[in-house]
């Protein structure tokens, strides 16, 4: 029994690493790399500043595949207040695995009232794409997706 | 050749709103948004830069929102926004391109 237990154990271990060993392979196999994301949260930081990022407040409705990676549909609603000590600053869209991952900034007045926002972007390849915002007291507020591209965009 | 720049649109809602709803502006133009990353598939040589990099919205005469645009945005870029309504005026938005062009269009927003 014991025996047994054991070689099911290896068996599992084995193909588990088969497994990874095929993975990175797909990896090397699709031109440009995946970009490591401690490079995007440092330009991150670079562009909305530093510090924690609360994953609330920001949501970024994009279908999780663009037909067509030239032309990304980019729907970005906040659920903040827009008042005079209180609102969203700026906003912040980067593509991790862009060539260039900052794609655009935008910097607000509590004026605007409501912030919605669409924009059409680029995208070279699958990727996360984060949309982060900076409220007037410097606190962070930020969205994840991963999309997924089914023809590739010559993204800048 | 020559890639049409410029025809700057932009459309807000064609009727009076309340004072203090939020409107959607809509706003294109004719830009190639060429990033400079590009190669050029017959000569091989780069595709130089020429897009638009700075964005500004005013609304009644003040400033409201700016923007700082990449090569990363598509061509003839589609942008939309939300607006609070608060008072009757034009929506004036204003491109600048790295050539240093300027292209801007306008929309009127009447409350009721």
């Amino acid at each position: 029994m014991r025996q047994l237990k054991k070689l099911a154990l290896t068996r599992r271990g084995f193909f588990r690493g088969a497994g990874l060993a095929g993975m990175a392979v797909l990896a090397a196999g699709t031109g440009v790399p995946r970009r490591a994301s401690a490079e995007v949260d440092a330009l991150v930081a670079e562009h909305m500043g530093a510090g924690p990022i609360a994953m609330e407040k920001v949501t970024l409705s994009a279908p999780p595949t663009a037909e067509n990676g030239t032309l990304v549909r980019i729907p970005i609603e906040v659920d903040h207040p827009m008042e005079a000590n209180n609102f969203i600053q700026s906003l912040g869209i980067f593509v991790d695995n862009n060539p260039s991952p900052f794609v655009a900034k935008f910097d607000f007045t509590p004026e605007v009232g409501k912030i919605g926002l669409e924009l059409r972007i680029k995208m070279a390849k699958a990727s996360k794409v984060r949309v982060i915002c900076k409220s007037n007291t410097g606190k962070l507020f930020g969205t994840i997706k991963e999309i997924s591209v089914a023809e590739g965009g010559c993204a800048g | 050749m020559g890639e049409q720049v410029g025809n700057a649109r932009v459309r807000g809602p064609q009727e009076a709103v309340a004072k203090g709803s939020v409107v959607l502006i809509k706003t294109l133009i004719d830009h190639p948004m060429e990033s400079g990353l590009r190669k050029d598939k017959e000569s091989g040589e780069t595709i130089p830069a020429h897009h638009v990099t700075d964005v500004v919205v005013n609304y009644a005469g003040k400033e409201v929102m700016k923007a700082v645009w990449t090569g990363a945005v598509s061509k003839n870029p589609f942008f939309a926004f939300s607006l609070k309504a608060t008072t009757s005026g034009p929506v004036k938005v204003t491109w600048k391109d790295n050539k240093g062009v300027e292209f801007s269009g306008t929309a009127e927003v009447k409350v009721s």
